[in-house]
């Protein structure tokens, strides 16, 4: 790709600087893999008694967590590698701002329900 | 600390000082998102750019999911998830759009190498699966208005229609825009600026994924648990 020669280290994000076509397809088949294996995982502990009940949403959770970043690593190519700097530290400032979003609202709406007096169903 | 470094560019041209103070060279020359060097190439800004579109998107998926674990519970004497959702179409829709994510990353190798048949398979497959993936979606939403739970019927419905809804919205504005990339591939050929359209496509659609990742993981498996 001779006429991006300019952009010195930096790639955009979607892109893998590797050159060879079975290298390339071999990672998004094993990101496939990985994905297909996760999403197993995530249905299995949905219906199984093997683990502690309460553990299950959390078990399920983890799976989510993994599996995205199999996306992001595999399908998006968004890596810590020097390349790519800048759309990993973009990644990091909106996973902040999503999670302050959902964790500040499940925080704020539990307290509230705490402090609310219980209600009377209308008569 | 060795002062002032200069650095020449790879094209051979003018000296680049990296300023006072700086005494690591960047590898590979100089990187120009690194604040040196003049503006990046198209190509990076376009990505960049987008990339950071599809994280406010993320950010606005983010406030959605908010919405339905906060309203999760509110279901006004109606249905709970247990009662509604069954993993089985879920698992279908699921494979559809995995293994259109997939396809999408073969047509973007495709594209790269400029092979016209290749990429046009690679998209035409990318976009059944996407129209699948839609057909079993919009069956689920018709199923559930037809019993009486759309998303007039409680609090809980109202976000989860509003979430999983605002998710097949952008599928359906995706599958217009892949077909748009293949007429465009097609008349225009791999010109450099439908390449980089092509490149925010890809992002998109494999982020739309990303998105269905938490969707079918927090609200179908999670709301079928007994232990929430």
């Amino acid at each position: 790709m001779s006429e991006y020669h300019h952009d010195g280290g930096d790639i955009p994000p979607g892109f893998e600087a590797s050159g060879s076509i079975a290298a390339e397809v071999r990672t998004y088949l094993y990101g496939l893999a990985l994905a297909v294996v996760l999403t197993l995982a995530s249905f299995w502990a949905a219906q199984t008694h093997l683990i502690y009940g309460p553990g299950v949403p959390v078990a399920i959770a983890v799976f989510a967590v993994a599996q995205m970043g199999v996306h992001l690593v595999f399908f998006l190519h968004i890596t810590t590698a020097p390349d790519n700097t800048n759309n990993a530290l973009a990644l990091a400032f909106g996973i902040l701002i999503a999670g302050l979003i959902v964790f500040g609202s499940l925080w704020i709406m539990d307290h509230l329900n705490h402090n609310l007096m219980p209600m009377q169903p209308p008569v | 600390m060795s002062g002032t470094e200069v650095l020449r560019g790879p094209a051979g041209g003018s000296p680049i000082d990296l300023g006072p103070g700086r005494d690591v060279v960047p590898p590979r020359g100089y990187a120009t998102g690194h604040g040196r060097g003049g503006p990046a190439s198209k190509r990076v800004v376009v990505g960049y750019g987008f990339w950071v579109f599809l994280l406010s998107d993320i950010v606005m998926f983010a406030t959605l999911f908010a919405a339905y674990a906060v309203l999760a519970d509110q279901t006004a004497g109606g249905p709970h998830s247990q009662q509604l959702f069954h993993p089985g179409s879920v698992a279908v829709e699921t494979a559809c759009l995995l293994l259109s994510s997939f396809a999408c990353g073969m047509a973007t190798l495709a594209a790269q190498r400029r092979n016209q048949l290749w990429t046009q398979i690679a998209l035409l497959v990318t976009g059944l699966l996407g129209a699948a993936f839609l057909l079993f979606e919009v069956r689920e939403f018709m199923s559930l208005v037809g019993r009486g739970d759309g998303p007039t019927r409680s609090a809980f419905l109202s976000a989860f229609f509003t979430l999983v809804g605002c998710h097949g919205l952008h599928v359906t504005a995706g599958l217009l825009w892949l077909g748009t990339m293949m007429a465009q591939f097609f008349a225009k050929g791999f010109r450099q600026e439908i390449r980089h359209r092509f490149l925010c496509f890809s992002l998109f659609w494999h982020t739309l994924d990303i998105i269905w990742v938490a969707i079918f993981n927090l609200v179908y498996l999670v709301g079928t648990t007994p232990y929430v």
